[in-house]
């Protein structure tokens, strides 16, 4: 009932109130300093390069897996299949690697087949999704489960290892600067590239709706699914880190991710209805989320509540989020 | 359409069609499977499927992206208390009752608040509270033992109770009444419909949207403590994350019953056949011999195509 009640603002906010429409991510970036600085308060070694690197190094993967929930959040759509596309991903390449010896090349062929599975799964999430135009929340948990049983059929139990060359890559440096660094700046160029696209705008614009952008003449059905096509594609990046961090096939090792992608994205101050947001914001809601877990170890909660703390932690990061965003916007 | 389509497009008609499809076929898949004995067991789970998904169904039906997540974390951890505070004695069960309604109350509290007076939208408030109530659940499983349901609990889920059937399908006919009573004959219900559809107009109405909205998550706290208890008294002990399945599954049947996830139409009847189905169709999948991933491909990919006899969105038009 923002319109009703919406009151007027002085002028001197308008200044914030344009920094904060630039930059939707803002208040996620404060939250995300101030966690870093209690982190240093209470561990200094965790802000140091080693104490970083082990930070990326394991979210990594909920970043990508953020960022790939966040196409097909702005065009307000859901995806709860992007934990188990992480997971079949994850058990394609281990196999194929397996299966073909753990050299150089088989190494990209692998990746190169887990991209394409990854695409796959987009693709199908958005077939049912935009082109059969069945509920997304619904839709995609049922491809979740099918997803989850095609990577159990993969692959049953958990365990088979990745090719050493392939996870010691990943935790090693390169030059003296650890890999990860490398991936987080490709990373950066490829979300760059991305956001200057037609498809990053498109999904916006069928986000902030979807019968104006279908009016004025946008494919909306086809840019729908090129979301969920990036999303697959996004989610199959998360599991070859999966994989480099964890070193082994495991079938369900996504399905968890799924929930904290979505909190991610609205960490990041992106709008879960679609139309408005940031990928930056997803991979700064992704790195709160890691802050939050090595936080709450290092101020010695007992193991035993450590779940609980960090779930009321992210719960509280949610609202704040979701609160400033609208209180600078408004 | 004719006369003839619109009654055949109706959610509930869908269901019991498919309700009857699915048990000819596990009859013919595996026979027995659609006798007195197993459809009453088969009841049984639907009930406590069922009776989550009566608060999913209220707090969909109000709109405005009305979801709740954090069922199964209710569902759990009432489990746990139930069967703490009763440990396997009947004098306790007044008391489990009480307690378990009051802390799905309580939590249906903090969602509704966070959604209606924070503004948060019931996606990310539920979502956030999910992960509260499984840390809190680890909390609680720490110190103290898994707890026992009392006898009078377990006779009342699984034995004869009145008229051959089980206390808590009697239970779940009461509920269907009193949800299809609330929704269509009281001012409460009419308002729900009111807000599902245009919370905007039922606001200017005078309609109270956000008491309603608050009560909604309320109830939907409430209905997953019960089935908790009842979950309880099913599996006799509580064991860790008992309630998760039910978080998706209780969306799966409210929307298999007919009540879109925008809200504003549907009702608790079509619900019941949809908790039903999604019971008949995962019993069958276990009937048959196949391996667990086979399983779950056949079974996301059935959902699939039953979301296809119900609601689809609209297609786009110039």
């Amino acid at each position: 009932m923002a319109s009703i009640e919406a009151p007027a603002r002085s002028r001197s906010s308008s200044a914030v109130k344009r920094a904060f429409e630039r930059y939707p991510f803002l208040p996620a970036l404060i939250i995300l300093l101030v966690l870093i600085a209690l982190n240093g308060w209470f561990q200094p070694r965790s802000v140091s390069l080693v104490g970083m690197t082990g930070q990326v190094k394991t979210y990594l993967a909920l970043m990508l897996l953020a960022v790939a929930q966040t196409y097909v959040i702005y065009a307000g759509d859901i995806d709860l299949s992007a934990g188990a596309i992480v997971s079949l991903v994850n058990v394609v390449i281990v196999g194929v690697m397996a299966q073909w010896g753990g050299g150089g090349v088989t190494i990209f062929a692998a990746l190169a087949i887990g991209l394409a599975t990854g695409l796959a799964c987009g693709i199908v999430n958005g077939l049912v999704v935009a082109a059969l135009r069945l509920q997304a929340i619904v839709a995609t948990f049922a491809t979740s489960i099918f997803f989850t049983g095609l990577a159990l059929y993969i692959q049953p139990v958990a365990g088979t290892p990745a090719p050493t060359a392939f996870w010691r890559t990943y935790g090693g440096r390169i030059l003296e600067i650890p890999f990860v660094f490398y991936m987080a700046v490709l990373f950066a160029i490829l979300l760059v590239v991305l956001v200057r696209t037609r498809l990053s705008l498109r999904l916006l614009a069928v986000g902030d709706g979807q019968q104006e952008a279908f009016q004025s003449g946008l494919p909306v059905t086809r840019i729908r699914m090129g979301g969920y096509a990036l999303c697959g594609v996004f989610a199959a990046l998360a599991a070859f880190c999966i994989t480099g961090d964890t070193a082994s096939g495991d079938p369900l090792v996504g399905g968890k991710m799924t929930l904290f992608s979505i909190a991610a994205v609205v960490l990041g101050g992106s709008a879960l209805s679609g139309g408005y947001g940031t990928v930056v914001g997803s991979v700064i809601g992704a790195l709160i989320i890691g802050f939050i877990n090595s936080l709450v170890f290092f101020v010695g909660t007992p193991s035993e509540w450590q779940n609980l703390v960090q779930g009321a932690a992210i719960l509280l990061a949610l609202m704040t989020g979701v609160l400033v965003g609208r209180r600078a916007r408004a | 359409m004719s006369g003839v389509t619109t009654f055949l497009r109706q959610p509930l008609v869908v269901a019991l069609i498919l309700i009857a499809a699915l048990l000819w076929l596990g009859e013919t898949l595996s026979p027995g499977f659609a006798s007195g004995q197993q459809i009453l067991r088969l009841l049984i789970v639907a009930a406590l499927l069922g009776i989550v998904a009566a608060g999913q169904n209220l707090v969909i039906l109000g709109g405005r992206e009305g979801i709740d997540l954090s069922v199964g974390g209710v569902v759990s951890l009432s489990a746990i208390i139930a069967g703490n505070l009763m440990a396997g004695e009947n004098g306790g069960i007044p008391l489990a009752i009480l307690a378990c309604i009051a802390t799905g109350a309580f939590f249906g509290l903090i969602n509704g608040i966070g959604v209606t007076l924070l503004r948060i939208p019931p996606l990310v408030m539920t979502l956030g509270m999910l992960g509260v109530l499984q840390g809190l659940l680890v909390v609680v499983r720490q110190g103290i033992p898994s707890g026992r349901a009392a006898p009078a609990l377990a006779d009342f889920v699984s034995r004869d109770f009145l008229l051959g059937l089980p206390g808590i399908l009697w239970l779940w006919v009461a509920i269907g009444l009193v949800m299809a009573f609330l929704l269509s004959r009281t001012v409460f219900g009419h308002r729900i419909y009111a807000i599902g559809s245009n919370e905007q107009a039922a606001f200017m109405a005078g309609v109270p949207v956000k008491v309603i909205r608050i009560s909604l998550f309320v109830l939907s706290g409430v209905f997953a403590a019960i089935a908790g208890i009842c979950l309880l008294g099913y599996s006799g002990s509580s064991f860790a994350n008992v309630g998760e399945q039910y978080m998706l599954a209780s969306i799966i049947a409210v929307v298999f019953g007919g009540t879109p996830l925008s809200g504003g139409k549907g009702g608790y009847t079509g619900t019941m056949a949809g908790a039903f189905l999604l019971v008949i169709l995962q019993s069958i999948l276990t009937t048959v011999n196949i391996d667990e991933s086979g399983r779950q491909m056949v079974f996301g990919a059935t959902l699939l195509v039953l979301m296809l006899f119900y609601g689809r969105g609209r297609s786009m038009r110039a």
